[in-house]
């Protein structure tokens, strides 16, 4: 309660247009609050807006995408509005720090990983001597479990898992507030994975970083890695709540819907039936009024198309979005499952 | 429930070798295994294990070079169109990426028409071909009224799978191989598509080899669960032995580094 | 179909290129219709006649003559009698003669014609002026005669029989004519070539060969280039193997040395038109079946072209349905290329000689050749060569541009 936070985000929405002009409200008033030494994680499926919210918090954009409202508050600093050429010096590096998906990527294969390292440092600390530089990384890597000959190998030679992690060091060398990592560790294989996650808290500890977001459609992977998380569903917040609240007790349908469909190898995994939900996300070039999840929940009321629908904050940390009150919907879900025993 | 008298497709000893010379990568490295009608068979292993190879073999996209495949007891011989015709009728494929396993100028009723023909009921009256044509497509809760006269990007991508799926439900194969049939599908579709499969097995005794590096899905679906890396089996048996009891050390090391729920996900052992 | 149409015209490249070429293409088909001559039709005797209208002589005088008085028509007839060279020449000899410099104004004709008049004197020896110079002076200065007349012109008809001229009429100073009562006249835009051929009319009939030309032969390359790619591309191995063999023969000779060994060899007689198309068209195609393979080699593995076999076509159906389709706005694109290249290399051909036959129709090329060969931009004769370079130069890079238009439109990752 009375961690101060770190980033607050107020209504804050963002809009793609395309080509034929038209309006997408791919992040649609979403607000959220991340405290110092916490992580928090996005859960939802592809679509729902959850890398557009991570291109947002940065406050990069570039057409096709545009601000249109709301506020990005760092360490109490609004940096809402700032022209993008500020935002690259002063806050992309130093006060967030964004890993897209495929970071691996942006390392250039004919140039040392070393000499990626000193551009960081060219662009945000030109003070810094060569051998300074060097110093600093080799630091880094050795608390963060890289091995220092990384710095003078090429791209080519080293693993996906290993760029990966090692790309992420190189994100975090400036100590920024927050990390918001898109997807780190997809493309890998599952022992890489380990790895980078390892690494991430190891971050977090050694306080590289205050704070991490950290965005994926693997639910396991958030349960064990984030202490909150937020569930998105085209372009809005639908549910907010502690890891384990939101894995073990969702109140939205959305959420029980997408918890529902977790496989994990453990035992009795075979016997428990797949959560299906029919349909698709809505076309978000007219979004239906109303409960955007509507069409697709099985409690639907008639209401729900009618009127708007805001995050009920039932304190705790737990929000959800839906006209039912939390007690409503404990009936219903106990309903289900006496019926389903039978 | 598998039939263990009845071997679909066996295989012996079965290589795949790419490049010559001191550049060569054995892909698939003598591989022995038995499939039988109506098995779930999940091949699982990491990116470059060979599973994709061993697959394409299986469907005679690729020339193994070395080993046998036996279909049903005889040896098998594609070599001539004819032949391969007649052996596609028996197996088929799902794929991982659904947008791309179409083609992009046909229409969707093409690509059923394509599978109404490889039957052999090409000369069928259209009005039949189409009741066909419906009859798979509300198998897999799509609506061939709506459908016709649509490309399949216009679809969603549960919606192409699940278009695939209706492909296998015309074509009816005793073996359908399915590449990561799920990985690029929301996962609140996935149960849904899997769902469609096992109707497919229940109903026509089908053989399903999964081909996939989720374990989680290998071990919900299957049967028999194989474990493959650098082109050989390591482990195989039921799921609850070798996901749940794995003997082998990159076995043990696999299932140690998935993250779980109910149970704790050590960090330390990496 | 219809939203690519949209797309490639909505793209202003595209677009200005098109507009470009159509442009000369409706140019090449309209004008014979408007001008029925011969484009290799000798009307100049003499060589390289300036652009302008060309009325007949002879009919002026015998036109009706309206009088007309216009100001400095005198100034204006006397200057243009002078060129530049002769009045600095003048001004030099009189400054040699003894005239102070700053007396003498070049430009003012009448004053310096004045200044020459009393002064010249063909006898006067000027210290350091060699003989020729003098003579050229005498010449000068006899031209001149009678340049500061104002009497008529006088015409006079032979008397059969008394054998003297016998004065019929007289054309004044102030005499014009309409040129519209004038019969005979030629409108000569461009002047005529070093044969006396209208350079216009020679350069819309050459324009249009060419297209031919590259035309054809771009149409010849690209079917080439497209067959043995997908041929290489999907089918690989040993065909593969024969088809690069000799693309990479093809690669190594230079393509140009091997166009002129072949079209000598030919013989002139043999090279018409379509006969050098066909030849440039047989030694082109290696870029395109280079990058059809490539395409085709990364297609023949994707899960549709994979589908496609489990669905039982044959291998004719799978590349002509699932491969082709696929790189057929590549091809396109191949092809205007192929287009523009066969132009420039008849172009090149003709100018070293090479190019079809010099007798039956004008390329643009050969327009070259010709220029080159009767020194036409030693010369100053710009209207012989420029035209045709202008040309040469916007076919190509409207081609280009069209090009790049299409290319903008298929590769969205290209576009601004």
């Amino acid at each position: 309660m009375s961690e101060e936070a770190i980033l607050e985000v107020r209504e804050l929405t963002t809009k793609y247009i395309t080509r034929y002009d038209e309006d997408i409200y791919a992040v649609d008033h979403v607000s959220l609050k991340l405290e110092s030494g916490k992580s928090l994680g996005i859960a939802g499926e592809s679509g729902c807006g959850k890398s557009t919210l991570a291109l947002s918090l940065m406050g990069y954009y570039f057409p096709p995408l545009h601000y249109t409202g709301g506020e990005i508050i760092i360490d109490g600093r609004n940096i809402t509005g700032i022209k993008p050429d500020e935002v690259r010096k002063k806050i992309l590096g130093n006060e967030i720090a964004y890993i897209p998906q495929s970071a691996m990527n942006a390392l250039n294969p004919t140039r040392k990983i070393i000499n990626f390292i000193e551009d960081v440092y060219r662009a945000h600390d030109p003070s810094k001597s060569k051998k300074e530089v060097y110093e600093l990384a080799a630091g880094c890597c050795n608390v963060l479990g890289l091995p220092p000959e990384v710095l003078q190998k090429y791209p080519v030679e080293l693993s996906g898992g290993m760029k990966q992690r090692t790309v992420i060091a190189v994100s975090v060398m400036l100590f920024p507030q927050v990390l918001i990592a898109d997807e780190p560790s997809s493309a890998l294989d599952v022992t890489s994975q380990k790895m980078v996650i390892k690494m991430l808290k190891n971050m977090m500890d050694n306080g590289f970083i205050k704070s991490m977001i950290f965005i994926t459609h693997e639910l396991p992977l958030l349960y064990n890695v984030t202490d909150d998380i937020m569930v998105m569903y085209a372009g809005q917040i639908v549910e907010k709540a502690s890891a384990k609240e939101a894995v073990f007790d969702p109140l939205h349908a959305y959420s029980r819907g997408l918890m529902g469909s977790i496989i994990v190898p453990e035992r009795g995994a075979r016997d428990v039936e797949l959560a299906a939900i029919p349909g698709v996300p809505p076309n978000l070039k007219n979004p239906p009024s109303g409960c955007r999840f509507a069409e697709r929940c099985k409690y639907a009321h008639p209401l729900c198309r009618a009127t708007t629908v805001e995050l009920n904050d039932i304190g705790g940390g737990r929000a959800y979005r839906c006209i039912l009150s939390e007690s409503e919907l404990r009936d219903i879900y106990q309903k289900e499952a006496d019926r389903n025993a039978r | 429930m598998p039939d263990e008298k009845n071997i679909y497709l066996s295989v012996s000893g079965l290589t795949k070798v790419f490049g010559f010379g001191r550049n060569n990568t054995v892909a698939v490295d003598h591989v022995d295994i038995e499939f039988y009608k109506g098995e779930v068979v999940s091949i699982v292993g990491e990116s470059g294990s060979g599973k994709t190879t061993l697959a394409k073999m299986l469907l005679g996209l690729l020339k193994p070079t070395e080993g046998d495949i036996y279909f049903q007891g005889t040896k098998r011989d594609i070599r001539t169109r004819k032949k391969k015709r007649e052996y596609w009728k028996n197996i088929q494929a799902i794929f991982q990426d659904p947008y791309a396993s179409y083609n992009i100028f046909n229409k969707i009723d093409a690509v059923l028409l394509d599978c109404i023909r490889l039957r052999g009921d090409g000369k069928l009256p259209k009005k039949q071909k189409v009741e066909l044509m419906a009859e798979a497509c509300s198998f897999v809760n799509l609506k061939f009224e709506e459908l016709t006269n649509k490309y399949p990007f216009e679809l969603s991508g549960g919606q192409m799978q699940r278009l695939m799926i209706a492909r296998i439900f015309l074509l009816k194969p005793k073996i359908l191989v399915a590449d990561e049939p799920t990985s690029m599908i929301d996962a609140c579709s996935r149960a849904t598509i899997l769902d469609m499969l096992m109707r497919l097995r229940d109903e026509i005794g089908m053989t399903i080899i999964f081909i996939t590096h989720d374990i989680g899905l290998a071990y919900y679906v299957s049967d028999v669960v194989v474990i493959m890396e650098n082109g050989k089996f390591v482990e195989s048996g039921p799921p609850d032995d070798v996901i749940l009891n794995p003997q082998e050390v990159y076995t043990q090391r696999l299932i140690n580094d998935i993250p779980k729920i109910h149970e704790e996900w050590d960090l330390s052992t990496v | 179909m219809k939203h690519t149409l949209r797309q490639v015209f909505g793209s202003p490249r595209f677009v200005v290129g098109f507009v470009i070429f159509a442009f000369i293409v409706l140019l090449v088909i309209i004008y014979p219709i408007f001008v029925r001559s011969e484009p290799l039709g000798i009307i100049g005797q003499g060589t390289f006649f300036p652009p302008g209208i060309y009325v007949n002589a002879y009919d002026t005088v015998g036109s009706e003559p309206y009088t007309l008085k216009l100001d400095n028509a005198a100034a204006k007839r006397l200057a243009s009698r002078l060129s530049d060279q002769q009045r600095l020449d003048k001004k030099d000899w009189l400054v040699a003669a003894g005239i102070p410099e700053n007396e003498i104004d070049p430009a003012n004709t009448e004053k310096l014609l004045e200044q020459w008049e009393s002064n010249y004197d063909p006898a006067v020896i000027v210290p350091g002026m060699i003989n020729a110079r003098r003579n050229y002076f005498v010449r000068l200065n006899a031209s001149l005669g009678g340049i500061l007349a104002t009497e008529a012109a006088i015409i006079a008809e032979m008397n059969a029989e008394t054998n003297t001229l016998e004065e019929t009429g007289s054309v004044d100073q102030t005499d014009y004519v309409n040129i519209n009562d004038v019969p005979n006249k030629r409108l000569l835009p461009l002047g005529t070539d070093n044969f006396g051929r209208d350079v216009l009319t020679e350069l819309v009939s050459a324009i249009g060969t060419s297209l031919l030309i590259g035309i054809v032969a771009g149409l010849i390359a690209t079917t080439i280039g497209l067959t043995l790619g997908l041929i290489a591309g999907y089918i690989g191995g040993f065909a593969d193997d024969i088809v690069m063999f000799f693309t990479n023969m093809f690669t190594v000779i230079p393509t140009f040395v091997l166009l002129i060994l072949i079209s000598y060899s030919i013989g002139q007689e043999q090279r018409g038109a379509v006969t050098i198309a066909v030849v440039i068209g047989f030694t082109s195609w290696v870029w395109t079946t280079r990058a059809v393979r490539a395409q085709v080699i990364s297609l023949r593995n994707r899960d549709h072209v994979n589908l496609s076999k489990l669905s039982g076509h044959s291998t004719g159906r799978i590349i002509l349905l699932s491969i082709l389709p696929y790189i057929a706005s590549y091809v396109v694109m191949a092809l205007i290329l192929q287009i523009s290249s066969a132009i420039l290399a008849e172009a090149g051909l003709s100018i070293l000689g090479l190019g079809p036959k010099t007798t039956d129709v004008p390329t643009l090329g050969l327009m070259m050749n010709w220029a080159m060969i009767y020194q036409a931009q030693v010369l100053g004769y710009w209207w012989a060569y420029l035209p045709v370079i202008i040309t040469i130069a916007l076919v190509s890079f409207s081609l280009n541009l069209m090009n790049t238009g299409l290319d903008q439109v298929f590769n969205p990752a290209l576009r601004e």
